[in-house]
């Protein structure tokens, strides 16, 4: 109870550690797909530039696409991480 | 706001905000951000006209640097992703590159530091740029069926297309342009604020007395590092942000495929 009393006493504090621990949860959240989906990405542009060598830039370019859409919902956390700290 | 017993962060507003130079309290005002733009913009028509004036059959000199970005993103950007009929945008796509590109690498010049790609009046102004193209071209080229074609994909099932044409006109109208934009302006942020957080660390540790001191070295090493490997990453967000409005033109162009 005397907890909930400090909290009273404290509400903007208490406000604003509550804003970064959710930040911080958003951010973290948002970059766990796309960092198991950019590892399967390069992984497979890997296997295949292995396998067919002469088609390194196709493959190229199709890998930095793959990454380029994966990687779009890790910045959106990015962005959502300050507007849910301000 | 205090952390690490004395070191203190700045709030990230004041990272990216700075004061008007000229004109201040007019919408004309020029920052630190314009004069860095115009700058940018100056160097790219200083790169394209050294290197295409008085041209030569035996290319030399800054003629061989262009000549080999022109073909960089005319062979590597256009023709592989708009397909036929391509060689018409590759002056618009090289132009966007290497002004996104030279924008970016502000942020590793020392005694300037600062991309200008941070502040989202630069990515979501080219982002809206690309969005009005490839509605355009869609538009132009295959006039109300551009609009069908997307909104109902043919070989999909006739109930499904309850949850197929709202994703994809989210898609096509939404997304599209902000994630565009935002991918450009949070590498960028990003890439700024971890730059200042270790220079500050290292300001503060050489700053301090005792152990504290040794903490400088790893610092400062990692701060060159992060440096070298925002070169990179300015580079590749030039490449992509260009690849992605290609794909998306060649897109419009050939809806097909």
């Amino acid at each position: 109870m005397s907890t909930l009393l400090l909290a009273a006493q404290q509400a903007g504090e208490l406000k604003a550690g509550l804003q970064s621990i959710g930040a911080g949860i958003v951010y973290g959240a948002a970059a766990i797909g796309p960092g198991i989906g950019i590892g399967l990405v390069v992984g497979s542009a890997i296997t295949a530039m292995a396998r067919q060598p002469e088609m390194q830039g196709t493959i190229r370019t199709t890998m930095f696409l793959g990454i380029a859409f994966t990687e779009a919902l890790a910045l959106f956390g990015f962005v959502l991480f300050f507007l849910a700290k301000s | 706001m205090p952390v690490l017993g004395g070191f203190v962060f700045p709030p990230v507003d004041e990272l990216f905000r700075w004061k008007d130079i000229w004109f201040e309290g007019t919408p004309f005002a020029i920052n630190k951000t314009v004069i860095l733009i115009i700058l940018s913009s100056i160097f790219v028509l200083i790169f394209m006209f050294s290197g295409s004036r008085k041209m030569k059959l035996q290319p030399s000199g800054m003629q061989n640097v262009v000549e080999l970005t022109y073909e960089f993103i005319d062979t590597g950007i256009t023709r592989d992703v708009v397909g036929h009929d391509a060689e018409r945008y590759t002056p618009f796509l090289g132009t966007l590159f290497l002004w996104i590109l030279f924008l970016n690498f502000w942020s590793v010049i020392p005694g300037i530091q600062f991309p200008p790609t941070s502040r989202m009046g630069v990515p979501g102004f080219l982002a809206l740029m690309v969005y009005g193209i490839y509605l355009f071209v869609g538009f132009k080229h295959h006039k109300l069926k551009y609009l069908t074609g997307h909104l109902f994909p043919p070989g999909v099932p006739k109930f499904l297309y309850i949850l197929v044409t709202p994703i994809e006109f989210v898609q096509l109208f939404l997304v599209r342009p902000f994630s565009l934009a935002v991918r450009l302006l949070a590498n960028m942020m990003a890439g700024h604020i971890l730059l200042t957080a270790l220079s500050l660390l290292t300001a503060y540790a050489v700053n301090n007395v005792g152990v504290l001191k040794l903490v400088a070295i790893p610092a400062f090493g990692l701060n060159v590092a992060v440096m070298g490997f925002e070169i990179l990453v300015g580079f590749l967000q030039a490449y992509i942000f260009t690849l992605l409005a290609a794909v998306y033109i060649g897109d419009s162009l050939h809806p097909d495929h």
